[in-house]
């Protein structure tokens, strides 16, 4: 699928930054993003394919203004919900009742 | 973790802690094994790997001709496997070639022998601009490639990890495996810089 993930040869995306002793993770959020990845993969509910897949869906906008562990995060939230691991509207609780606890 | 916080948390923070939460209580993931793979990743698996692999490989032409060979199977030899490095090639400097590597696409990365990659090898800005114009891209990393040299840019597939074998420095005759990995780097093995003598 062509897409903005697409970016081989694109102009305009921006200069580079290059940051020195960068550290492996820079939030604590990150960290469990990616410890994640593998136990979500092994669960069997979706293909590497469609993980990217769910990627490549993001807009444009959304993909270019989100970093690398916010698409993983966006593609397990995604999968796990057209899959019927999770229901949106649980999801969304969990999100209202952990802002409301650590408010 | 705990949950006294001395500010709100970010949308995301909130977005991430609900995921694991829900998954933990159904019993789909086990939030051990998560802390497991951090700490893997964070702390055991790193560019230390491939620049045993580049050293070795410098040592010992018949360990250099597999690793070019099939560098799945001789990155092998050496115990470094797993996730994201099932299919490598090996990609090797020579008087007239240099190689860069990059994964257009999305930021596909040889995790076994460099680690997790940088944010700039997947941020938009690389991705679309060194297969455009590698040189320049290189010289924003300090590194000047001569006009005569041809600049190859490997992109990853949704299977292949490539990596570089740099060229060894010269002055670095007789040394030492492990004193030859000390001086092989990250940025070498991704091809966006050199490995250079001390002394340089």
């Amino acid at each position: 699928m062509n897409g903005i993930h697409d970016t081989g040869g694109m102009h305009g995306l921006g200069p580079l930054v290059v940051e020195q002793d960068e550290p492996v993770f820079h939030h604590e959020w990150e960290r469990r993003v990616f410890g994640l990845f593998l136990p979500i993969a092994a669960m069997g509910t979706f293909n590497l394919d469609e993980f990217r897949h769910a990627i490549e869906r993001m807009g444009a906008s959304g993909y270019l203004n989100t970093s690398y562990y916010e698409h993983w995060l966006h593609a397990f939230e995604t999968l796990l919900v057209e899959k019927g691991v999770l229901q949106q509207t649980e999801l969304a609780a969990r999100c209202a009742q952990i802002a409301q606890e650590t408010h | 973790m705990s949950t006294n916080h001395n500010r709100p948390l970010s949308d995301v923070e909130i977005r991430v802690k609900a995921l694991e939460s829900l998954l933990v209580e159904k019993g789909l993931v086990d939030a051990a094994a998560v802390d497991a793979l951090i700490d893997t990743y964070e702390h055991k698996v790193g560019p230390r790997n491939g620049a045993q692999v580049v050293a070795r490989a410098w040592q010992d032409p018949a360990y250099k001709a597999r690793l070019l060979a099939d560098g799945t199977a001789a990155i092998a030899e050496l115990g470094f496997t797993g996730m994201q490095g099932e299919d490598m090639v090996v990609v090797e400097n020579t008087l007239d070639t240099h190689n860069v590597i990059v994964c257009t696409l999305c930021s596909c990365y040889p995790w076994p022998t460099l680690g997790l990659p940088p944010v700039w090898f997947k941020s938009a800005a690389y991705r679309s601009r060194v297969v455009l114009d590698p040189r320049g891209v290189l010289s924003e990393f300090g590194l000047e490639i001569p006009a005569e040299i041809r600049v190859q840019v490997w992109d990853s597939t949704s299977e292949i990890r490539y990596m570089v074998l740099p060229e060894r420095p010269a002055g670095t005759e007789g040394w030492h495996e492990a004193q030859l990995a000390a001086l092989v780097t990250r940025d070498a093995m991704i091809g966006v810089a050199k490995v250079t003598h001390p002394n340089e």
